[in-house]
């Protein structure tokens, strides 16, 4: 049986094992939520587009676009000082370069509470083995906006200077991003165009980061992610950019040979729980497993293995008996072969008794 | 093998010639033929022409690692991609041009006839200005001539197109000129030869 299950499906079972290997709890969550929430956290989403509807009570929904802003809202403040979930939800929003509305199937964790180093790196271990389930050809990018945003504090940018220095950074425009850090010290824009363009393993990369906490959790980090032998998937990658209202620290993204967008993004999301009045840190992620059938190299030869032919006079109990026998490959029982079908042999029954009248391959 | 998308027309051609400069030849591709890919293996890569405005489609869908693509086309659809260098080609601007003599009233809403309406919303979006947007697909000169629009916002080469028709483009949105733009995931995988080719595009750009 397993052969016949997708790629999406293995991957959603495999995930849900691992995360209950690491005490995430499956939460499942209604296909709904007040649009208020979206709205007032709109920059938290990936993509703006929310499909809504009014609820019986005139109350403005919408289609979940998103899940971590649903599993925030719950977290309850007297709770256990660690809360950990995870999920497996379709989510509704615009995405992908065709910026149409899609339903993409989302699998994920959430980390809430008293968060430390610990959190932070198992939660990061968790996602690179989430892409190693996924295909051994993998990487996951981190950057900290906590080391970024000194960095740019220290170049003393204006906010319109500064956004657009974000924008380059996200798109590796070196060019763009010295003329317009025009004025900063020459040094500090090496290092953010070095850093920018960065592509060497983390173990090695945070070498070049000036000393800062960001930089020790960093190191922390990426000696965890050597222990578990994944260090070599990991590299540094300040192209990343979180909204910074919501994220601080680490934030990552995961991507997977022969898938041209990203398959992974999270990060540390302590302002968003401040801003929803969480007395509480936030980490997490999730897998985007719409995806993923471009890795499916099975190609099907056959609509179905076999066509077992029948006429309106035959003994209906040996005929279910005869295809019982043939189900194993798969069998398709029918008076005539349906318009376009292709399948493997085409088999009769006739007097109780089954025969092969073709042959293909 | 990495592979490159490069715009049909004559700025493709010149991209080309950058490419050969750099070490990146593929002779095949001079050849007259109905050929729409060509490949050096020995070089490492793999190039085919796509209409320009296609060029960023194929490279954030991942059909080719990189491609040449205008400054235009990256505003207009913001495509995400990463855009590594400015190639210093094709140098044009994006401009606000109307007839001679006209006079914007900010009292009115401004009619913008344009192919850029993304860029046009934006600019002008920027300044809290009332617009009607009237997307049109070519001739854009055409529509202030017959009253269609105030102004239209489109590229502007050499102005001769707007002179001979009595325009005259007042301002400058933004300068335009090719960059060479990469798939964000083709980057991560390919990153050893998209560096080498980067760096070695980088010792022939002219910056003028």
């Amino acid at each position: 049986m397993s052969e016949l299950r997708k790629l999406e499906e293995q991957v959603i079972l495999s995930l849900r094992e691992l995360y209950h290997k690491y005490g995430y709890s499956q939460f499942k969550m209604s296909k709904f939520e007040p649009y208020a929430l979206y709205l007032q956290n709109k920059e938290f989403l990936v993509s703006e587009g929310v499909i809504t509807f009014t609820d019986t009570d005139g109350t403005l929904m919408a289609l979940k676009p998103d899940v971590t802003l649903s599993i925030v809202k719950n977290y309850r403040n007297d709770s256990a000082s660690l809360q950990k979930v995870c999920y497996n939800e379709n989510v509704y929003r615009i995405a992908g370069p065709g910026k149409g509305y899609r339903e993409i199937m989302q699998t994920g964790l959430e980390c809430l509470g008293d968060i430390g180093l610990y959190e932070l790196g198992e939660v990061l271990l968790l996602a690179a083995k989430s892409l190693q389930c996924i295909s051994p050809k993998f990487f996951l990018n981190i950057s900290h906006l906590g080391i970024l945003e000194s960095l740019l504090r220290e170049m003393e940018l204006g906010e319109d200077a500064m956004q657009a220095v974000l924008q380059c950074l996200q798109e590796k425009n070196e060019a763009s991003l010295r003329d317009f850090c025009r004025g900063a010290p020459s040094e500090r824009v090496d290092l953010l165009a070095a850093l920018m363009m960065e592509n060497s393993c983390i173990s090695q990369a945070v070498a070049l980061l000036p000393p800062s906490q960001g930089r020790d959790e960093l190191q922390t980090l990426a000696a965890l992610l050597e222990q578990a032998g994944l260090a070599e998937h990991v590299r540094l990658d300040f192209s990343i950019i979180g909204d910074r209202n919501y994220y601080n620290g680490i934030v990552f993204r995961g991507y997977m040979e022969g898938i041209p967008t990203e398959v992974l993004s999270g990060g540390q999301y302590d302002r968003l729980l401040m801003r929803l009045g969480k007395r509480a840190k936030g980490v997490g992620f999730a897998v985007y497993l719409d995806q993923l059938e471009l890795l499916e190299n099975r190609q099907r030869s056959y609509d179905t293995d076999t066509v077992l032919l029948y006429s309106d006079d035959a003994d209906i109990l040996a005929l279910s008996a005869a295809a019982k026998q043939l189900a194993e490959s798969g069998v398709l029982v029918a008076k005539r072969i349906p318009p376009r079908m292709t399948c493997r042999r085409v088999m009769r029954f006739q007097d109780g008794r089954v025969t092969e009248i073709e042959h293909h391959g | 093998m990495v592979n490159i998308a490069l715009p049909k027309g004559r700025l493709g051609e010149k991209v080309y010639d950058l490419f050969e400069a750099s070490g990146y030849a593929c002779p095949s591709i001079r050849e007259n033929s109905r050929k729409l890919i060509f490949e050096n293996e020995s070089a490492g890569v793999r190039f085919f022409w796509v209409k320009p405005s296609d060029v960023a489609i194929y490279v954030e869908r991942g059909a080719a690692d990189l491609g040449v693509a205008g400054k235009d086309i990256l505003l207009e659809y913001a495509p995400q991609v990463y855009e590594l260098l400015d190639l210093h080609m094709g140098n044009c601007r994006m401009a606000v041009a109307s007839k001679r003599g006209f006079r914007d009233n900010p009292d009115k809403t401004l009619r913008v006839a344009t192919k850029f309406t993304n860029i046009a919303k934006k600019y002008y979006g920027d300044q809290c200005r009332d617009i009607d947007i009237i997307h049109l697909n070519g001739s854009i000169e055409l529509a202030p001539i017959l009253g269609l629009s105030d102004v239209i916002v489109d590229i502007v080469e050499t102005g001769t197109t707007l002179k001979e028709n009595d325009l005259v483009a007042y301002e400058t949105i933004v300068p335009i000129s090719a960059r060479l733009i990469s798939n964000k995931a083709g980057y991560q995988f390919k990153y050893a030869e998209i560096s080498a080719i980067v760096t070695a595009l980088k010792g022939q750009v002219n910056p003028g």
